[in-house]
């Protein structure tokens, strides 16, 4: 799946690769194990959230869940995908840092077309025409 | 076919010999030509005992030089065909008014709009630009090669796959008729339940994955292939603007990949996406696409302002004016594509503040462009001016992109665009930004880097005879256009009642004869150059006094490109060393770290195909079959580890003696 | 004609040409080629999300995720994503020590947390199906099971790569080759587990809050 063929000015070949890895940071057991710690934790707490009904509200009950997911996303970036803004030369948080606001301009930009498209569409059952009033 | 029904729908799925539309006279006609000339072609390539070579030199390569060139010519392809839709186009709107219905009916007309915008982006535009930009950039950058040369040529095969695929429903079944958009409902299961959509969506999907990975591809390459010295800041203006068109690929395909699923889902499975019933939402089709849409209308332009840049200063003896400012344009506009997309359906209902947002966004992107063009004027400004045909053509593009691009910003206004949407308005805009901008641009950078790629440059005179009627057929060909839209005419229609309107339909017509031509110039164009090729011969690798590395190198270049790494010290970087005084190493060649070719792409593409044909007429078995052959070829594939050579030193130490040779008789 | 090999810095004539033997290191653009195609799957990802956020809620008078999710299952699929997610990471701490045997063990583990994700969510969909729950049934469940199954399709085609990775690794050992793969699909791995976090997040948990 990976081609081998990129280091093409004529140089040596496999000692290469280990500098580049290095470079981009690997884990140890130590921040895999704090990282998975960490996850069972953001992950235990929304369900405990949602299953059990613990705060009435729905509305607070979700940003708090989405906050937390948002959190663990963060945890597995930087303890299991090890991202830091060195590794490439700062490239792969760059590209990470764009395609994070293109997802947030996609998502948002979406569902706000999406809510005033619907809302100017004429009813077309009772439904639409209670969800139209509100 | 079969006696028994069931059987034959098991093993040919939907298709009958019905499909085969032999009764339509103008498919016989097209038929006819294209065996014709395909046996034609055959019988050269057999004559010239050419297959081996074929073979091995080109549909194997792995050389991003050779699959720029297919690209190129692929397009050029392509460009014909697409071309033959729109002349039948214009001829059918020039007489189809009152009592005449014309030659067209509507279910053929529209077929012939639908293929018409699907083949000239997708498979003109972008298979043009993606090979100038690969032909160019490594070269450029002082590389080797780009970062994956396997996907390069993995890439270039699915994009022909996907061309082929659209070809093929001229005359097996028939094209979508659902415009370039596949917009549902017309597009879903119930209101086109033919084969004709289906061919769009897998033509798409196939030629979208290459896309995908060259975008990867070049990113990586510009990223990390530079040769020492060169900072980004010292890039090749072509070079960022190929960063920033791949960034948008990468960041925009993925999104047609995904709404060309769902709306795959809905054809195949039920689902209800876009449908009209059990809370399916075609706006929201309507909404994604768009998304997509814009960026890739970036992706088309963006490189054509690269060929533009590095042509000016080039042929103005000048360093280009603000490289800064064309960077931070270019970065801007990558940025703000994502932010505008909506103004493609002001009129669907999203309300004044949604539309209002949008509005202020397009006419905010309108202003990089517009620094761009300034850059290029005062680069112009002062200098030493040669007006050879790359340089009409950037002349040509200033004016008649200009005039596209203003069109636009009148577009962007809503309550303007409530008037002007979807009418031939929308069309002439659209048109003039495309044919003036995008498609110049790519004239451009072939006459620019013909003499690179194949060591001769191209026939002055005709190039020029073919400049005078591409540009005077463009407007005489979409001017009308402008003026039928304010005067309210709709786009897509096969007849029109009010006769009022010909005289503009038959100056139109006109124009399109004048892009004919053109066309047929440029092909005399090619064919004089290949003629005269000892007479246009350049010795030097230079032969236009470049100012980026590429020109550093013999015409055409050795397979390696660079017998040693160049160091750069400054941008403009050939300039510099020519400026300076260099001295090309004459000796110490070492051997150099190739890839291999391969047939895995090739290979591969051809299953694509096949997988993409047997979704298309419901040939499940073979739908299947295709998909394990996928998988199996291409793990098979990973399993070679052995996929690089080394060209020996003596074999460089030849190659670059005979180019010390060719510069002394220079 | 002379020809210039490496000249001081600060000699007469700039260096143009790279004729020494090691002035430069090409890196391998393997990682950043990998990193780019995650990103573009973020995007498909995205445009799921978006689709499911406008017609999450269009139930067509149909099943609601109230009715149908069972989220002590989604827990235990959870669970068993992230557990496969620290059984690579240890997968890698070993190729990193080169340690053939206790990788393949390792990576072993993963793929099998991997099948009973995979199990598990198919099993699930059966069970949709026999509530009356297909994906034709309405805008909400057709754009559920895109979204879910692509996540779920992503996991397959990274099992069957990591069988492939195991079968090359026990050929040829932890070549620098073989590393380079093992780490794209490290990240293909986490990339998913992360994406997971927004589909049980999204779907699962605030499908069954409103």
């Amino acid at each position: 799946m990976s081609a081998d063929a990129h280091r093409l000015t004529g140089h040596g070949q496999d000692t290469h690769d280990t500098h580049a890895h290095s470079e981009g940071g690997h884990g140890s057991f130590q921040s895999y194990m704090t990282g998975f710690v960490l996850s069972v934790i953001l992950t235990v707490i929304p369900f405990w959230l949602v299953m059990g009904n613990v705060l009435d509200n729905s509305l607070v009950t979700s940003l708090v869940i989405l906050a937390l997911g948002g959190v663990q996303m963060v945890v597995h970036v930087v303890y299991f995908l090890h991202m830091s803004t060195k590794s490439e030369g700062g490239w792969t948080f760059m590209a990470l840092i764009f395609t994070i606001t293109l997802v947030v301009i996609m998502l948002a930009g979406s569902v706000w077309v999406m809510y005033h498209l619907n809302h100017n569409m004429m009813p077309m059952d009772a439904h639409d025409v209670m969800n139209n009033a509100r | 076919m079969f006696a028994n029904l069931d059987l034959q729908q098991l093993i040919l799925g939907r298709f009958t010999i019905e499909q085969i539309p032999y009764h339509e006279p103008i498919l016989q006609a097209t038929f006819a030509g294209v065996a014709v000339v395909g046996l034609a072609v055959l019988g050269v390539i057999t004559y010239f005992r050419f297959w081996g070579p074929l073979w091995r030199d080109w549909v194997t390569s792995i050389d991003h030089k050779k699959i720029g060139i297919m690209y190129c010519i692929f397009a050029l392809i392509m460009l014909l065909r697409g071309f033959a839709d729109a002349l039948l186009m214009r001829s059918q709107q020039a007489v189809a008014f009152g009592s005449e219905q014309g030659f067209l009916p509507p279910h053929h007309y529209d077929q012939i709009f639908t293929a018409h915008g699907m083949i000239m982006i997708f498979f003109v535009a972008m298979p043009f630009v993606t090979g100038l930009m690969n032909f160019a950039v490594p070269l450029q950058i002082g590389a080797r090669d780009v970062a994956f040369p396997f996907l390069n040529n993995f890439s270039f095969w699915m994009t022909v796959a996907g061309g082929i695929l659209v070809m093929v429903s001229l005359f097996v079944g028939e094209f979508s008729r659902a415009t370039w958009l596949a917009y549902p409902p017309l597009s879903g299961a119930a209101m086109s339940p033919g084969v004709g959509v289906d061919y769009y969506i897998w033509a798409l999907q196939i030629a979208g994955i290459g896309t995908l990975l060259s975008g990867i591809n070049l990113i990586a390459t510009i990223v990390k292939m530079r040769a020492p010295g060169m900072t980004m800041m010292k890039l090749p203006i072509f070079v960022w603007s190929s960063l920033c068109t791949n960034i948008l690929i990468v960041a925009a395909f993925p999104i047609l990949t995904a709404v060309l699923a769902m709306l795959s889902l809905d054809r195949y499975v039920g689902t209800h996406f876009f449908t009209n019933d059990l809370g399916g939402n075609a706006m929201l089709y309507f909404n994604l696409i768009w998304i997509w849409g814009h960026p890739e209308v970036y992706i088309l332009i963006l490189p054509a302002f690269g060929v533009f840049s590095e042509i000016t200063s080039t042929f103005c003896g000048k360093r280009l004016f603000g490289y800064t400012s064309m960077v931070y344009a270019l970065v801007v506009i990558t940025i703000l594509a994502y932010l505008v997309w909506l103004h493609h359906f002001f009129t669907m209902g999203s309300g004044a503040d949604v539309n209002s947002f949008f509005g202020i966004t397009t006419m905010i992107i309108s202003i990089p462009t517009g620094a761009k063009i300034f850059n290029w004027m005062f680069t112009m400004y002062r200098g030493r001016i040669r007006f050879e045909v790359p340089m009409l053509w950037v002349v040509a593009f200033i004016v008649t992109f200009v005039i596209g691009g203003m069109t636009g910003v009148l577009l962007a206004v809503p309550p303007a665009d409530f008037v002007l949407h979807n009418s031939l308005f929308l069309i002439a805009h659209f048109h003039n930004v495309i044919i003036g901008g995008v498609l110049f641009g790519m004239f451009a950078g072939v006459t620019f880097w013909f003499p690179k790629a194949f060591g001769f440059k191209l026939d002055e005179f005709w190039g020029k005879v073919a400049l005078v009627f591409w540009v005077t057929g463009f407007y005489v060909a979409f001017m009308p256009l402008y003026v039928l839209g304010l005067m309210g005419v709709t786009r897509r229609m096969q007849h029109f009642d009010d006769p009022s309107l010909q005289i503009w339909f038959v100056i139109a017509a006109i124009g399109a004869a004048l892009i004919a031509c053109g066309i047929a110039s440029q092909i005399v164009m090619f064919v004089v150059s290949i003629r005269n090729r000892d007479k246009l011969r350049d010795l030097t690798g230079d032969p236009w006094g470049g100012r980026t590395l590429e020109w550093s190198t013999s015409s055409p270049p050795p397979d390696y490109n660079f017998a040693f790494t160049p160091v750069v010290h400054d941008s403009d970087a050939w300039w510099d060393m020519k400026n300076r005084g260099f001295d090309r190493p004459l000796k110490g060649y070492r051997p150099i770290h190739m890839p291999k070719n391969t047939a895995a792409g090739a290979i591969l593409a051809a299953l694509n195909f096949t997988f993409g044909l047997a979704m298309v007429w419901y040939v499940w078995w073979l739908a299947a079959l295709t998909f394990v052959a996928i998988f199996v070829v291409a793990i098979a594939h990973t399993f070679n580890y052995n996929r690089d050579y080394y060209i020996p030193a003596d074999v460089v130490s030849r190659t670059e003696g005979q180019r010390t040779r060719e510069l002394e008789m220079a | 004609m002379m020809h210039a090999e490496t000249a001081p810095p600060g000699a007469a004539a700039p260096v143009f040409y790279q004729t020494d033997e090691e002035g430069h290191h090409s890196e391998g653009s393997t990682m950043l080629g990998f990193w780019l195609y995650l990103m573009s799957d973020c995007l498909i990802f995205a445009t799921l999300f978006a689709t499911y956020g406008v017609l999450g809620r269009s139930y067509a008078a149909g099943p609601t995720p109230k009715e149908l999710f069972d989220l002590p299952g989604i827990a235990v699929n959870t669970a068993m994503l992230l557990f496969s997610s620290i059984t690579y990471g240890f997968a890698m701490l070993e190729m990193d020590r080169d340690r053939v045997k206790q990788t393949q063990i390792w990576l072993a583990v993963t793929g099998l947390f991997g099948v009973a994700f995979v199990a598990l969510e198919i099993r699930e969909f059966v069970h949709l199906f026999h509530e009356g729950a297909p994906p034709w049934r309405s805008a909400f469940l057709s754009s559920f099971y895109t979204l879910v199954s692509t996540h779920g399709l992503h996991v397959s085609m990274g099992i069957l790569w990591l069988v492939v990775l195991m079968v090359q690794v026990g050929k040829r050992g932890l070549i620098v080759a073989n590393k380079r793969r093992l780490m794209c699909l490290s990240m293909f791995w986490h990339f998913l587990d992360l994406i997971w976090i927004g589909v049980f997040t999204v779907v699962y948990l605030m499908g069954v809050l409103e």
